[in-house]
């Protein structure tokens, strides 16, 4: 029975869950979540997800939610199928690990409220924030240029190789280099670009974006 | 000593990696950062946590920082020691990955806002913003009907016992529980039975006054 996946393919949290699976080569099939009707809010889904967001996943019947506890899991579970995805040693676990909190803190929580401002509030008939916009702005710089040291040492955030932890930044960064329209966030840092180049040429990746191109 | 810890006093980050050590029963030497005079944003800080915060660790070689990485890593790496705080079984540990993840994407945002407000604003003697507790209680307690929902039907959050997901919210409650905002969780009974129940384990004593 192939994993079922639900959440619309415009969403990044999802797209985080369908690059890892297709890291891993493991079957899914998409179940759209209509998110402008407000279906994620609905008595049905809240019993799928109590905090009525996407994604959800349903693997017959383990059911779990939270993208990064999701690819988590799955890395885990198919470890031979990618040995480097999520670590080999305790030791390569904890920095990727590290780096995963590392995006869902300082990373995730200045591109989320840079979204919400730039795109979904003004799409709802609200104002844009702009002070608050360029709070955070501000402090994604500088956000990158830490990733910019470390990525002088290592040519991947955990390591010299492609983990969740890089895998887990996919989804914003192409928000940022699109529709933000912030790509010199990554292309005016050397090592930072090189690094966005790579990740976002896997197959896996591009077999996404198909799939976004396609369904959107 | 091969387990370091940097970190402050009063920091709940901290605090959530002293309280994992604790029930490992594990050995360590603390290293105090004084975050008054900037210790936190020297270089040699930021060769350890290059965002210059609170805690940073190391275990002979290995140097971490973001303290749910390094919980996990004490959890897994001293699995045989002292209580356990992780499930072996895949699928079970999946799901208190679940609610760890919880806590750090949607109670913790909640309630920082409300321990800087309530907590440490008295403490350096600054006057508290009614409109930001108010917005953020708001927040706290739609986090909170989602944990009583849970807890009724399970006894801890990430399922029959106590885990990291319940461990990480052990320092920001006890903070709360000071506050005014203790009344949130005072309102819900399963959330409040859990909250009596975590915060009387030996090793979070034992975290707190030594």
């Amino acid at each position: 029975m192939v994993v079922k996946v639900y959440g619309p393919i415009k969403a990044a949290c999802p797209q985080r869950v369908l690059a890892c699976l297709l890291e891993l080569g493991v079957d899914f099939e998409l179940i759209g979540v209509d998110l402008d009707s407000n279906e994620h809010k609905q008595p049905g889904f809240l019993q799928k997800q109590p905090f009525g967001q996407v994604p959800v996943v349903e693997d017959e019947d383990f059911r779990l939610f939270e993208s990064r506890a999701i690819i988590r899991y799955y890395a885990t579970k198919y470890g031979d199928k990618n040995r480097k995805l999520y670590g080999t040693t305790l030791e390569e676990k904890a920095l990727v690990d590290q780096w995963l909190e590392v995006e869902a803190h300082h990373f995730n929580d200045m591109v989320y409220t840079i979204v919400l401002q730039k795109l979904v509030i003004p799409k709802m008939g609200g104002k844009t924030d702009h002070d608050l916009v360029q709070n955070c702005e501000k402090k994604l710089e500088q956000v990158f240029d830490i990733y910019e040291q470390r990525l002088s040492k290592s040519s991947h955030l955990a390591g010299d190789w492609f983990t969740l932890a890089d895998l887990s930044h996919l989804p914003g960064i192409r928000y940022l280099v699109n529709e933000c329209e912030l790509s010199h966030m990554v292309r005016d840092r050397k090592n930072v670009n090189l690094w966005w180049n790579d990740i976002s040429n896997r197959p896996a990746w591009k077999k996404v974006m198909q799939l976004f191109h396609e369904l959107s | 000593m091969a387990i370091k810890l940097y970190g402050a006093a009063g920091s709940t980050a901290t605090l959530q990696v002293q309280a994992c050590l604790a029930e490992k029963d594990l050995h360590y030497e603390f290293v105090s950062i004084n975050m008054s005079y900037k210790e936190h944003k020297t270089p040699e800080f930021l060769s350890r946590n290059p965002f210059g915060q609170v805690p940073a660790f190391e275990d002979g070689d290995l140097k971490l920082f973001e303290s749910r990485a390094i919980t996990q890593y004490l959890a897994h790496t001293y699995a045989d020691k002292g209580n356990d705080v992780i499930i072996k079984d895949p699928k079970k540990m999946a799901i208190v990955a679940v609610w760890i993840e919880v806590e750090s994407q949607k109670f913790d945002p909640a309630c920082s806002k409300l321990v800087w407000e309530l907590g440490y604003k008295p403490m350096f003697g600054m006057t508290s913003d009614d409109v930001v507790v108010e917005e953020n209680e708001k927040k706290l307690e739609q986090v909170l009907d989602v944990y009583e929902s849970r807890l009724s039907q399970s006894k801890y959050l990430g399922g029959d016992s106590f885990t990291l997901a319940d461990l990480h919210h052990l320092p920001v409650i006890k903070y709360l529980m000071g506050t005014k905002a203790k009344r949130l969780f005072e309102a819900r009974p399963h959330v409040s039975a859990w909250v009596a129940d975590i915060q009387s384990r030996p090793a979070w004593v034992k975290a707190i006054t030594t």
